[in-house]
């Protein structure tokens, strides 16, 4: 792994890469959020799906099989030219968890965005960092015409656990998203020193 | 996959839209030895001596393409994939052709656990707060 890189030179900066993956339910502000701190660009995956709707991974040939497109929203955030962080808002629907897979492993952590008017469709994406360990918060998008509830309530109805950070923002502001990444990151680093100090094994 | 790979059109659902067949252009090949499972984050980076692609007659436009956006910028599996309107699959297979002619070499991520301090992660942390 290359830390010290070679500056100057004729070379180009290769940069150490990080991702954070937005989730959360169909309208909830995943776009929004991306496209307020980073230039945003959809970027496609095109699986082959079995029967059972799961993709399918070698195949030499690929007659009769379906193909899907799932768009996914994308972000760049060019911290320094050699710290690139990476946005993915992750496909909602539940059919697509296997992009969730490719694109958690690795995620330095997620956020999952909720609207408190529907707050069970961001249920799956709790679940699923959850039984994943992948550290994530709660951003709570206050949309106007919905009624605000203490934190305390939002937390108790998604049964979070008391270390998941859990704030308001409004994705369309940047810097509200701003202090929304910096609660990932930092959540992250908390994360992971707790767990140096008590290695979990599961 | 027959190799004249006529771009059919299928319907996997109305949600999804429409799908031509983009892996025409990899002649039916889903995966290949070398870009198994390529990260999306992964840093695709063109070889000094990969001037002149153009001259391999065996690559494709879209292989020259990518190995000039990587000369100028090293970048992502992700931004390729973005930047060139292609599905990530099809980009993955490419890489993975390029690697194997010795023209581009791909840095793989760092895993969050295994930064070898904090030092990056405040440096994330300071960097979007100053954005
Ligand atoms: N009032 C308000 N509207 C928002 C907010 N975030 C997103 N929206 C709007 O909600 C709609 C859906 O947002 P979008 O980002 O497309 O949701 P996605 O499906 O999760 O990607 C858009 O019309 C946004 O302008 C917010 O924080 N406050
Ligand atoms: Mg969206």
């Amino acid at each position: 792994m290359v830390f010290g890189r070679s500056k100057g030179g004729k070379h180009p900066v290769e940069p150490v890469t990080l991702k954070i993956l937005v989730a959360g339910g169909f309208g909830v502000g995943k776009t929004t959020l991306v496209g307020a701190v980073s230039e945003i660009r959809p970027l496609r995956t095109e699986e082959l799906l079995t029967e059972a709707g799961r993709p399918v991974d070698d195949l030499t040939g690929v007659e009769g099989k379906h193909t899907t497109t799932v768009a996914m929203d994308f972000g760049r955030i060019t911290l320094r030219e050699d710290l690139v962080l990476y946005l993915f808002g992750t496909p909602g629907q539940e059919r697509f968890w296997f992009m969730w897979d490719e694109l958690s492993e690795g995620a330095l952590g997620a956020v999952v965005l909720a609207d408190t008017r529907r707050l069970e469709d961001c249920f799956a994406a709790v679940d699923y960092f959850e039984r994943r360990s992948i550290p994530f918060l709660v951003g709570v998008n206050c949309f106007e015409g919905a009624a605000r509830y203490p934190a305390e309530d939002v937390r108790r109805a998604l049964d979070l656990d008391p270390d998941v950070p859990l704030v308001m923002c409004d994705a369309r502001d940047r810097e509200s998203v701003k202090e929304v990444l910096v609660g990932v990151v930092q959540h992250a680093m908390a994360y992971a020193a707790a767990r140096r100090r008590s290695p979990v094994t599961t | 996959m027959s190799a004249d790979g006529q771009a059919r059109l299928h319907w996997f659902d109305d949600e999804a839209g429409p799908v031509v067949r983009p892996y025409a252009m990899t002649r039916g090949r889903t995966t290949s030895a070398a870009q198994h499972r390529l990260d999306l984050i992964a840093v695709v980076v063109a070889e000094p001596h990969a001037d002149d692609p153009e001259a391999d007659t065996t690559l494709s436009p879209e292989h020259v393409d990518i190995v000039g956006r990587c000369r100028e910028t090293p970048q992502s599996v992700a931004e390729l994939a973005a930047g060139l309107d292609l599905p990530i699959g099809v980009v993955r297979v490419l890489v993975g052709d390029l690697v194997a002619a010795d023209l581009v070499h791909v840095n793989r991520p760092v895993p969050p656990a295994e930064l070898p301090d904090e030092s990056i992660l405040r440096d994330v942390i300071n960097g979007l707060r100053a954005l």
